[in-house]
């Protein structure tokens, strides 16, 4: 009965350890996958900064040039969330917090009488919306811990497009965003139309740019038309970027975790093998002694080995 | 030897080129070619599928295919924005031949806006590499 109880526990701490090598190998990938995220976040800073500079200055200068991108409607019907999730689970509450986040904000408008559109990015964000019954109007998935310019530009080429046919009135962004590799935090941001603060507020800028005397090329209008698709792209790479190194942060301190729970599994069910362990040992010791008290107890009434002084002790008696 | 001024390619990914320059020659959406020297006047431009070039500072020739993008000139500085760009150096010139013929073989099959697309990106990484002859790419001396 004892020795069985023993084998099951040898099992399961067999399982675990296996379980904790696997875990240990995701952590170490995260952590070394962090790096890397990082560094391609920084490295598509200047190029959304400069862009970012070039629709500050059309929108300052070019007073006349106008698209439904930069002004928004006035009325919004239907709002879009583009919902940036993993692929994959095991890291921790990344997906469960960006889910949260859009399913609340769905549920107020649904409350206030408005439409929605979902955009799923990452297979964890679809299959959370389909399981639950949300209409889901695009997915995109299979690039999210490592996203390139182009899986961007096939975003925002479809969100553009559905907010320019009038399908969707404004577009929200929902993702992670990497502050460093211990904090990170969900946000939620306007994508179309613009931040009101990009190209509102900066009435010096405004002041500069008109000073500055821009010469436009074709005219700020057609600047604007393409300009505006490939700043909404350059916004969704960098949320994608800062999406996937928000993954790998993540994973890492869930594998990481994991591990350390594990290791606490291990160390306590080797600490009851040893004790079911010790306890059938007692107990067949305990058998054998009474076994061959049973056989032979008239004969060996004195036991010897336990007489501290042997020769007295054979003496005497 | 003529004033210079920084010039900077930026693509998403990384910071393709940055360096001083005396000439920054490109094309902008419809307008034609058009040609940058030190204290331009602020300039806004959409540019096209084209070759660029960087008439470097201390001489030669930087060659850049640029399909695509935004030039921002202001106080000596232009800024080169494109989402898809390569240094000519950077070309695979037997990928963009290949690339060429394909969508060659298409638009004699008739019209497609792809392969018209693709063939003007060929066009570029054909002309910024060196030429159809094969010579140069990469920086190249004198002018």
């Amino acid at each position: 009965m004892a020795g069985g109880q023993e084998r099951i526990l040898r099992g399961r701490i067999r399982s675990v350890q296996a379980t904790k090598k696997i875990t240990r190998a995701m952590e170490l990938i995260a952590a070394s996958r962090i790096v890397k995220a990082q560094q391609r976040v920084q490295a598509a800073v200047p190029y959304s900064d400069q862009i970012t500079e070039v629709v500050k200055s059309l929108a300052a200068a070019g007073g006349e040039a106008r698209t439904p991108i930069l002004e928004g409607r006035s009325e919004v019907r239907t709002k879009c969330y583009v919902v940036m999730t993993a692929d994959r689970g095991l890291c921790g509450g990344y997906n469960a917090g960006v889910l949260r986040a859009t399913e609340g904000e769905i549920k107020a408008d649904v409350l206030a009488g408005k439409d929605y559109a979902i955009i799923a990015i990452g297979r964890k964000a679809e299959t959370y919306f389909r399981f639950r019954g949300y209409k889901i109007a695009g997915t995109f998935s299979g690039f999210t811990d490592n996203p390139t310019y182009a899986d961007a530009k096939a975003i925002g080429q479809n969100v553009v497009g559905r907010f320019l046919d009038g399908e969707v009135d404004s577009v929200e962004i929902v993702y992670t965003r990497f502050i460093t590799a211990g904090s990170q935090e969900v946000l939620r941001r306007p994508l179309v139309p613009l931040d009101r603060d990009l190209v509102t507020v900066d009435s010096e800028t405004a002041q500069k740019g008109a000073a500055a005397g821009y010469e436009f090329e074709p005219e700020p209008s057609t600047i604007l038309d393409t300009l505006m698709p490939r700043y909404v792209e350059a916004r969704i790479y960098a949320a994608l970027l800062n999406a996937a190194a928000s993954e790998h942060a993540f994973r890492q301190r869930a594998m990481k975790s994991a591990t350390d729970n594990a290791e606490e599994l291990i160390k306590t069910l080797s600490r009851i093998m040893n004790r079911a362990r010790q306890d059938s040992i007692t107990t067949e010791i305990m058998e054998i002694v009474s076994g061959a008290e049973a056989l032979g107890g008239d004969k060996s009434k004195h036991v010897q080995y336990i007489d501290l002084e042997p020769a007295s002790a054979s003496a005497s008696q | 030897m003529a004033e210079s001024m920084h010039v900077e390619v930026v693509s998403p990914e990384r910071i393709l080129y940055s360096g001083e320059a005396t000439m920054v020659l490109t094309r902008t959406l419809g307008g034609g070619d058009i040609a940058f020297q030190a204290n331009h006047a602020p300039f806004l431009g959409a540019i096209t599928e084209c070759v660029t070039k960087i008439y470097l500072a201390e001489g030669g020739v930087q060659d850049l295919a640029v399909h695509g993008g935004f030039v921002e000139v202001s106080n000596n500085k232009i800024s080169i924005l494109s989402d898809l760009a390569e240094l000519a150096s950077e070309i695979d010139r037997d990928r963009a031949r290949r690339a060429m013929e394909r969508a060659e073989d298409v638009m004699r099959q008739g019209h497609d806006a792809e392969a018209e697309a693709a063939l003007r990106r060929a066009h570029a990484r054909i002309n910024a590499s060196g030429g159809v002859d094969g010579q140069g790419g990469g920086v190249r001396p004198g002018r």
